[in-house]
């Protein structure tokens, strides 16, 4: 392993400028002349919109438009799109209401678009708001994601008992006769609570339109500018592709909430031209709260059925998914395929049924958020596994182990083939790493101190590497999800790597670095990363579902091959040798059995100034592009062991250990990869003890703010203890499985585990605040004094 | 409008502004400093702080009038002239202590702050209670922590604290 390749932690080259405050976030771009948008947003859930006077608005000082839904429809623009159709049980698409940038007629959730504000600064025009009278015709708001099929207010005309979609997956007769064989059934009910994302940057978007050119320039905090780029055009009409360039510079965490093409961007470039001048909107965190896409909000009822030697024979599950006011971009796809090809965990389950209703609700679109549909399966296989387990008497960990999938690859009952992994290896390693064999000492000192100390198991795995093309076009993607790179060999040797996967954190300037180190042997320093801008890059797909390394890096993988094979042909007519006797390693081109060497250097200069060779026979250059389609998901997995102490008197939850042991296949970059584990950890922590979406009856958000919706900090969080098992992943050419989700994804139920073992009460939702604690805590105590 | 002047970064600046402009929009918007973010507008999350007369402050619920005569020093300021690091920036990247970096400003300034504060040896209790103010989504603070400590102890090493720009 060199000092700079694959397997070394290499310090992250994107750093300097992000420590000495250099980084450029898309609300740190001014353009000349540039104008402020303010959007004017519904203050109901739920109301018709009879009238908007923005008369005294216009004429206030610095007020260049106030544009309405009236006007994008005006312009013919198009709504924002759901770019995966999820089909019902009896084979009719699923009902999607419009969704316009602009509300038209109608708002659905509070936060929702009503009008822009565009003027010189954006004090005026938050000013001018003010000044815009809406007249409301408001409607009964429906909020609760279990009763909203029941609602007798239906928030799309086309969408009938709110119900976006009744969709199924897996065998029911199969799963029927299992539950009828079954020696022991564990029933439970789940709430999947709501999340908001909250990357640290709020969103931003700079519309500009020149009229020079007839063209378009986007500044947009995107996961995915390609992506974006294709919504705006193909989709919503802004202009056609050649004409529209989408710019995604430093974008600060996305989550999810950043992949998705969103009202503020499409209304910024739109009125660029509009009013003939550059147009800026910067997210608050007020507005990020109303309007970025929501996460989980699953209402889920799940039965296991367990044979009289404790392996699982079948699970099935009914779970409602609460999909919000309008489908965003990816949406539909979340509680369907996302999630339920993920309920036969690491088990070996030959019977699964799920079935899904999505409903609409008057409230912020919900969509992808860290993990998107496989926190919410694992968080139901692992309660389920745990529980299961405590009324068995069997040991968790040994109940997971005799379970587990031991033969690769696999197929499970619900579309997936598992290609490779190591179940067991992971468990004993962490049971080793978190002590569990001492936990009953722990327990035991604790109790003295009149702490009630728990531990709780998860035993996760997630489908990354997103996504076979053709598999996911036969289950409703309106797109290939393969990705493209470019690899550009510039005559002295450096070299730039275009991809089209985007960077919000994940450090690929260094880890994509590292891969051409290994390859072509070129120091660090030489090679660039681009990625971010349509205008650079030729194509891509973007980054979320981890799959930047096993998809993206691998078409860089791709490229490089390319780069290689070229670089050999150029090498051969240098060196004076045949093409099949050139060897190419740690930089250098050599004829096979003589000390005749060419470095990669010289032979990129050998290649472009192609005095060596006729032009005719081998075309001059160094540059090579790869679009590479992933032949399966990816399977990551792992073991998180959770450890808490419970006051008993105040239901005051302390996390004091936590472990985990991932196998990602293989690590281009451990410090990077344990950071990921951490991060994901941290927002799974989160999920289950502090955060929560709040609406009111009314349909008002009541966590708009850090002072109501509580995020994780340093002192509600331990330092992680985290370990690795390695089995390469078969399905791409560097082995690579992913690793941003996991801990996301394991966290959760392995949280909630360790708090019911500590009370001896599973009636603890998240997230599970110290009355949450409190009163399962009592509920147990009564229950104990009873018997 | 009404007259502001201040030191920024070592540097005397005056400006008319708005009255009600808060630090962080004269900073990022009239002085161009762009390494302050704004992450929630309710000094909440701490993307924001800066030193005001050496002490960290939350850029985006002060007023930039407040400052009048005020020293205030950004992420901009804190290396050396020659571009030598600060020893807590130099412990971020070493310690793996920001993914995205939005937030790594405004957290480098708060350790600064906590340094200055509560002195070079610090336990891990402290530094999480202390980053109470900070909020990060990325790292899970696994690893600030780590950057928090090795960057206190650095900034002891040199005899006598390193000269910066501004400080």
């Amino acid at each position: 392993m060199s000092a700079t390749g694959i397997g070394a932690s290499v310090r992250r080259k994107e750093d300097h400028r992000f420590i000495t405050g250099s980084g450029r976030y898309t609300d740190d771009i001014n353009r000349p002349g540039q104008a402020h948008a303010y959007f004017l947003r519904s203050p109901h859930a739920h109301a018709t919109i009879k009238k908007i006077d923005a008369s005294k608005a216009l004429a206030m000082p610095g007020v260049l438009a106030v544009l309405t839904g009236d006007d994008l429809a005006a312009d013919k623009i198009g709504g924002l799109i759901c770019g995966w159709m999820i089909h019902n049980k009896d084979g009719s698409p699923m009902r999607a209401g419009g969704h316009p940038a602009l509300a038209q007629g109608k708002v659905r959730y509070v936060g929702d678009h009503v009008a822009v504000i565009i003027a010189d600064t954006l004090a005026q025009a938050r000013d001018a708001s003010e000044a815009v009278v809406v007249d409301y015709g408001v409607l009964p708001a429906v909020v609760d994601t279990a009763t909203a099929m029941k609602s007798k207010t239906v928030v799309h005309d086309v969408a009938p008992n709110n119900s976006v979609y009744n969709w199924h997956l897996g065998n029911k007769d199969d799963t029927e006769k299992a539950f009828k064989a079954a020696k022991h059934v564990v029933k439970m009910n789940i709430v999947n609570n709501r999340l908001a994302p909250n990357p640290m940057e709020p969103r931003a978007a700079i519309g500009l339109y020149d009229k020079a050119e007839d063209h378009y320039t986007l500044y947009t905090t995107s996961q995915n500018p390609h992506v974006a780029r294709l919504v705006l055009s193909a989709f919503i009409g802004i202009a056609p592709e050649n004409k529209l360039r989408v710019v995604a510079p430093d974008v600060g965490g996305g989550f999810g909430s950043k992949i998705f093409i969103y009202a503020e961007e499409t209304v910024c470039v739109w009125a660029s031209k509009k009013v003939g001048r550059p147009v800026k909107w910067n997210s608050d965190r007020t507005e990020a709260f109303l309007s970025d896409a929501h996460g989980r909000d699953h209402v889920t009822e799940a039965q296991m059925a367990i044979d009289e030697n404790g392996k699982i024979t079948g699970l099935r599950v009914h779970t409602i998914a609460n999909l919000g006011a309008y489908l965003s971009t990816f949406s539909s796809s979340v509680p369907t395929y996302l999630y339920a090809p993920l309920l036969s965990g690491q088990y070996n389950i030959p019977a699964i049924y799920a079935e899904v209703d999505a409903v609409y609700t008057t409230t912020a679109p919900v969509d992808a958020y860290r993990g998107a549909g496989r926190p919410e399966a694992t968080f139901v296989v692992e309660r389920l596994v745990e529980v299961a387990a405590r009324q068995l008497g069997i040991d968790p960990a040994k109940f997971r182990q005799m379970n587990y999938i031991t033969k690769f690859p696999h197929q499970t009952p619900v579309i997936m083939m598992y290609d490779a992994g190591n179940y067991n290896a992971s468990m004993k390693k962490a049971l080793e790493a978190a002590d569990y064999k001492g936990f009953g000492k722990r327990r035991k000192e604790a109790e003295k101190r009149g702490k009630l100390r728990g531990i709780g198991f998860s035993s996760y795995i997630e489908a990354c590497g997103i996504a076979p093309s053709a598999a996911v076009g036969s289950l409703g993607a309106g797109v290939g999800l393969w990705e493209s790179a470019e690899v550009r060999v510039n005559p002295i040797g450096t070299v730039e790597i275009l991809t089209g996967s985007h960077s919000h954190g994940q450090g690929h300037e260094t880890t994509f670095a590292q891969l051409v180190c290994e390859r072509l042997g070129v120091p660090l320093e030489s090679v660039s990363i681009i990625h971010g801008d349509t205008d650079k890059v030729q194509m891509g797909m973007g980054t979320y579902g981890s799959r930047s390394g096993a998809v993206g890096m691998s078409a860089i993988s791709k490229a490089l091959d390319k780069v290689i094979a070229k670089g050999k042909k150029v090498a051969a007519y240098v060196l004076e040798a045949s093409e099949k006797d050139i060897d190419f390693k740690d930089g250098k081109f050599s004829v096979k059995g003589t000390d005749k060497t060419l470095d990669f250097g010289a032979c990129a200069l050998q290649a472009y100034i192609a005095h060596k060779f006729n032009g005719q026979d081998l075309e001059p250059g160094l540059k090579e592009g790869a679009f590479y389609d992933p032949t399966n998901f990816t399977f990551p997995a792992g073991v998180h062991i959770a450890e808490v102490e419970v006051d008993p008197d105040t239901g005051v939850t302390r996390v004091v250990n936590w472990t985990a042991v991932d196998d990602f296949g293989v690590v281009i970059n451990p410090m990077i990869v344990e950071g990921q584990v951490h991060g994901g950890i941290a927002q799974g922590i989160g999920q289950a003890m502090l955060e929560g979406v709040v609406y009111d009856k009314e349909g008002q958000l009541v966590t708009a703010s850090y002072m109501d919706y509580c995020m994780p900090r340093a002192d509600d969080l331990p330092s992680f203890t985290v370990g690795m098992t390695v089995t390469a992943c078969p399905s791409n050419p560097l082995g690579i499985k992913g690793c941003g989700e996991a801990g996301a994804i394991a966290a959760p139920p392995a949280l909630i585990n360790a708090i019911t073992d500590a009370v001896g009460h599973e009636d603890v939702a998240m997230p599970a605040t110290p009355k949450v604690v409190w009163r399962a805590a009592q509920k147990a105590l009564k229950k104990m004094a009873a018997e | 409008m009404a007259t502001v002047s201040m030191t920024v970064n070592g540097k005397a600046v005056t400006a008319d502004i708005d009255s009600r402009t808060l630090l962080v929009q004269f900073i990022r918007e009239n002085q161009l400093l762009t390494g302050t973010h704004v992450g929630c507008d309710t000094s909440q999350c701490g993307a924001c702080v800066v030193h005001i007369d050496g002490k960290a402050v939350k850029s985006c619920t002060t007023l930039a009038l407040q400052c009048q005569g005020a020293n205030v020093v950004t992420i901009e300021g804190i290396a050396a002239a020659d571009g030598t690091l600060h020893p807590m920036q130099e412990a971020f990247r070493e310690h793996h202590g920001l993914q995205c970096g939005f937030c790594t400003p405004g957290m480098i300034m708060s350790a600064i702050d906590i340094v200055n504060r509560k002195g070079n040896d610090l336990d891990e209790h402290t530094i999480r209670e202390e980053l109470e103010g900070n909020i990060c989504r990325c790292t899970g603070y696994h690893n600030i922590v780590r950057a928090v400590d090795a960057g206190a102890k650095a900034m002891a090493g040199s005899a006598k604290p390193m000269k910066h720009a501004a400080e």
